[in-house]
C-alpha cells in the first residue's frame, strides 16, 4: 500500500494516469451536469413557495458544497505535502485554489442572485452567506500568497499552511458568525422552511452535484498536470514525453 | 536541484575548499550540511557536538553593539558568554566592542561573525565566503584560526573564490560543476 | 528552553528601548482612526456609542499591523534567524518570545488606550471592563495571528501589502466575540460566554500558532 502511494506520488506515473483518466472525467462532469441543467431547469415542477426562483439551487447548492469541500481537500492536501514533503501533493494544493475560489465566487453570486427575489435585497448578513464569503478570502488569501512566491515549492508549501490554519478557521469562523447572528434576532432574515424535496427534484440535484465534482476533479487534474510539467521540465521523464509526443505528431 | 549523486564525507583535521562558479550550488549543499534545508533525497552525517555555520549575512543586529549580539548568540546555543572578548580580541575587535555593529565597516562585521568561531569550540566549521570584505591582516587571521582549529582535530568546509590563506597538505579542493 | 526564551525577550524589549517610534506610533495612528471616525459622523451623535465596540476593535487591528511585516524580517535580512535555527533549542522559544514581544509591545497597549478612546466615543463606563477583558483576550490572539502571517511572508519583498489579506479573514471570529462581548454588556447581558470563547481561541493559538509559524519561517531558507 505504502509503496503504492508513493509510486502513485511520483510525477512520471501520475501524469500518465492523469492523462489516462481525466478524458473520462470530463465525458462524466458533462453528462451529469447536462441531465441536471436539463432536469432542472425545465422538467422538475416550479416549487410552490419560490416558484422558478428556487432553480437557482442547481447551481448554488453544488458550488456552495464543493468550496466547502475543496478547501477541506486543499488543507489535506497540504497536510500530505507538509509532513512527508511529497511534491505532488505541493501541486494539489495550489491546483485546487483557484477552481475553489471560483466555485466559492459562483455561491456567492448564485446566492445573492436568489436573494433578490426573497429576501428583497442581495446582500443580507446571514450566517451562511458571511462564512462563504470568509471562506472566499480565505481562498484569495492562498492565491496572493501563491503569486507573491518566485519559487514555486516555497510558495507552495507557505500556501499549504495557510490552508492549514484556514481549514481549523472555517468552523470557528462558521460557529461565530452563527453566535453574531443569534445576538441579533428579529433582524431581516427570514429562514425559509424547507419542504421535503420531491424526487423530481432531487435527482437533478445530485446529478450537478456529482458533475461538478467531476469537473472539479477534472479541472484539479489537469492543472497539477500543468503544473507537474513546469516544474519538471528540465527532467528526462519530460524530455522523453515531449518526444514522444512530437514523433506523434502532436506538438 | 542542482545536484545529485553526490557523496562526500570529511576526515577531521582537514580542510575542504568548495569551488565552483556562481550559482553551481555551493551555498545550497552547505545550508544542506547544516541542516538549514531538508535534502531533496538522502541524508547528510553530521558530528554530535555539533558546527558552525557561518552564511553570507553575519547575523549581526545593527542596533545592538558587538557584544550584545555575541551574548544573544551564546544564549541561543546555550553555551558560555566567558570567551566573547578574548575572541574578539583574536580578531582586533575588542575596542570596537560596545559600538553598534551598524557603525562599522563590512570587513569589521566580517571579522566579528567569525569571532563566534573562537567563541565556542565546534568540530566542523561550514563557512559560506568568509573572507568576503576582509583585508590581509584579516586573511592572516583567519589563516591562524584555519591552522589552530585543523591542528585540534577540527574539519572546515569553506567555499571561496579567492585562495585561502592555508597552504599545506590538510587541504583538499573540489570543484563543482 | 526557558533560558533561550528570555533572553531573546529581553532583545526585544531591548530593541525596541532603542527604536521607540516603532512601538509608540501605532497607539498614535490608533487615536487618530476613532477620532476620524468620530468626525465621519454627526456632531455628538447617540448612535456613535452602537458602533463603539466595532469601531475600537477594527481600529486595534489595524493598528497592530502596522510594525507586523518588521517583526521577522531584521532577523531574516541580517542572518540572525538562521544562527536561531541552528541554535541549542531549535526557534520555537524565539518564536514565541517575538510574538509575546509584539503583543507586550502593541496589543498591550492598544488595549489600554482603548479605555478612554470608549468613553470619548461614549460607551457606558459599565461597559469597560468588558471591552477591555474582551481587547487584553483578543489582541495576542492578533499577535499569534499576524506573526504566523508574517513568519509566511518574511523572505517576500512586497510582504506589507499582502499581510492585512492574510491576516483580516483569519481574525474574524475574534472580532466577532471580542466587540459581540462589549456589545452584549452594553445590552445588559452577560458577556461570560463570549470571553470564555475568545479565551478558548488563545489557548489553542498560543499552542499552535507558533508552531506554524516556526515551519513557515524554516520554509523561507529553501
Amino acid at each position: 500500500m505504502w509503496t503504492w502511494f508513493h509510486r502513485l506520488a511520483s510525477p512520471p506515473t501520475f501524469y500518465r494516469l492523469a492523462d489516462r483518466y481525466s478524458p473520462w472525467l470530463a465525458v462524466l462532469s458533462l453528462l451529469l451536469i447536462g441531465y441536471g441543467l436539463v432536469g432542472g431547469l425545465w422538467l422538475a415542477p416550479p416549487d410552490y413557495q419560490q416558484g422558478d426562483a428556487f432553480r437557482i439551487i442547481y447551481v448554488h447548492v453544488p458550488a456552495a458544497w464543493l468550496s466547502l469541500s475543496g478547501y477541506v481537500a486543499m488543507a489535506a492536501a497540504a497536510a500530505v505535502a507538509i509532513i512527508w514533503r511529497i511534491k505532488l501533493a505541493e501541486c494539489v494544493v495550489v491546483a485546487i485554489a483557484p477552481v475553489g475560489a471560483s466555485f466559492t465566487a459562483l455561491a456567492l453570486i448564485t446566492g445573492m442572485l436568489w436573494g433578490k427575489p426573497m429576501w428583497g435585497k442581495y446582500w443580507v448578513w446571514d450566517a451562511r452567506l458571511t462564512s462563504e464569503l470568509v471562506l472566499l478570502f480565505l481562498y484569495l488569501g492562498v492565491l496572493g500568497l501563491n503569486r507573491a512566491f518566485e519559487d514555486p515549492r516555497a510558495g507552495a508549501r507557505a500556501c499549504g499552511l495557510l490552508a492549514l490554519v484556514g481549514v481549523v478557521n472555517v468552523p470557528i469562523v462558521h460557529y461565530s458568525v452563527e453566535w453574531w447572528n443569534s445576538l441579533h434576532q428579529g433582524s431581516t432574515v427570514s429562514r425559509i422552511g424547507k419542504p421535503a424535496i420531491a424526487a423530481s427534484m432531487l435527482w437533478p440535484l445530485l446529478s450537478m452535484t456529482f458533475g461538478c465534482m467531476a469537473f472539479f476533479g477534472w479541472a484539479v487534474l489537469r492543472r497539477v498536470q500543468n503544473d507537474v510539467l513546469l516544474r519538471e521540465r528540465r527532467s528526462t521523464w519530460v524530455a522523453a514525453l515531449l518526444g514522444e509526443r512530437k514523433a506523434a505528431g502532436h506538438v | 536541484m542542482l545536484l545529485t549523486d553526490f557523496a562526500l564525507s570529511l576526515d577531521a583535521g582537514v580542510l575542504l575548499h568548495l569551488r565552483g562558479r556562481n550559482g553551481a550550488g555551493k551555498t545550497s549543499l552547505l545550508e544542506v550540511l547544516a541542516g538549514l534545508r531538508a535534502p531533496l533525497r538522502g541524508q547528510v552525517v553530521r558530528p554530535e557536538a555539533g558546527l558552525h555555520w557561518l552564511g553570507h549575512k553575519n547575523g549581526l543586529n545593527g542596533d545592538l553593539s558587538l557584544i550584545e549580539n555575541l551574548q544573544y548568540w551564546c544564549a541561543l546555543q546555550q553555551c558560555s558568554a566567558a570567551p566573547i572578548v578574548t575572541s574578539l580580541e583574536r580578531l582586533g575587535l575588542a575596542r570596537l566592542r560596545y559600538r553598534a555593529a551598524r557603525t562599522l565597516s563590512a570587513g569589521q562585521k566580517r571579522r566579528a561573525a567569525l569571532a563566534r568561531l573562537l567563541v565556542a569550540p565546534r568540530p566542523l566549521w561550514l563557512l559560506d565566503e568568509p573572507l568576503a570584505a576582509l583585508d590581509v591582516a584579516g586573511l592572516d587571521d583567519v589563516g591562524c584560526m584555519f591552522d589552530q582549529h585543523l591542528q585540534q582535530g577540527g574539519a572546515v568546509i569553506v567555499t571561496s573564490h579567492q585562495p585561502l590563506p592555508l597552504a599545506d597538505g590538510r587541504m583538499r579542493t573540489m570543484e563543482l560543476s | 528552553m526557558f533560558a533561550v526564551f528570555a533572553a531573546a525577550l529581553r532583545r526585544e524589549l531591548r530593541l525596541a528601548a532603542r527604536h521607540k517610534g516603532d512601538w509608540l506610533l501605532p497607539p498614535l495612528f490608533y487615536l487618530i482612526v476613532v477620532t476620524l471616525f468620530a468626525l465621519g459622523g454627526k456632531p455628538n451623535d447617540p448612535q456613535l456609542s452602537a458602533f463603539a465596540p466595532a469601531v475600537l476593535w477594527v481600529g486595534v487591528l489595524l493598528s497592530a499591523l502596522l510594525n507586523l511585516d518588521r517583526l521577522f524580517r531584521a532577523d531574516f535580512d541580517d542572518g540572525t534567524l538562521e544562527q536561531c535555527f541552528l541554535g541549542a533549542q531549535g526557534a520555537m522559544p524565539v518564536v514565541y518570545a517575538k510574538l509575546i514581544g509584539h503583543w507586550l509591545l502593541g496589543g498591550l497597549p492598544l488595549s489600554l488606550i482603548a479605555a478612554p478612546l470608549a468613553l470619548q466615543l461614549d460607551v457606558p463606563a459599565t461597559v469597560l471592563p468588558t471591552l477591555l477583558a474582551g481587547l487584553l483576550l483578543g489582541t495576542p490572539m492578533l499577535s499569534l495571528i499576524g506573526g504566523f502571517a508574517a513568519a509566511l511572508t518574511v523572505g517576500l519583498p512586497r510582504a506589507a501589502v499582502l499581510l492585512p489579506v492574510l491576516v483580516l479573514p483569519l481574525i474574524g471570529p475574534v472580532v466577532i466575540f471580542g466587540a459581540g462581548a462589549a456589545r452584549a454588556a452594553a445590552a445588559g447581558l452577560s458577556a461570560a460566554g463570549p470571553l470564555y470563547l475568545l479565551a478558548s481561541l488563545l489557548v489553542a493559538g498560543l499552542c499552535l500558532l507558533p508552531l506554524a509559524a516556526t515551519v513557515a519561517l524554516r520554509n523561507s531558507f529553501d
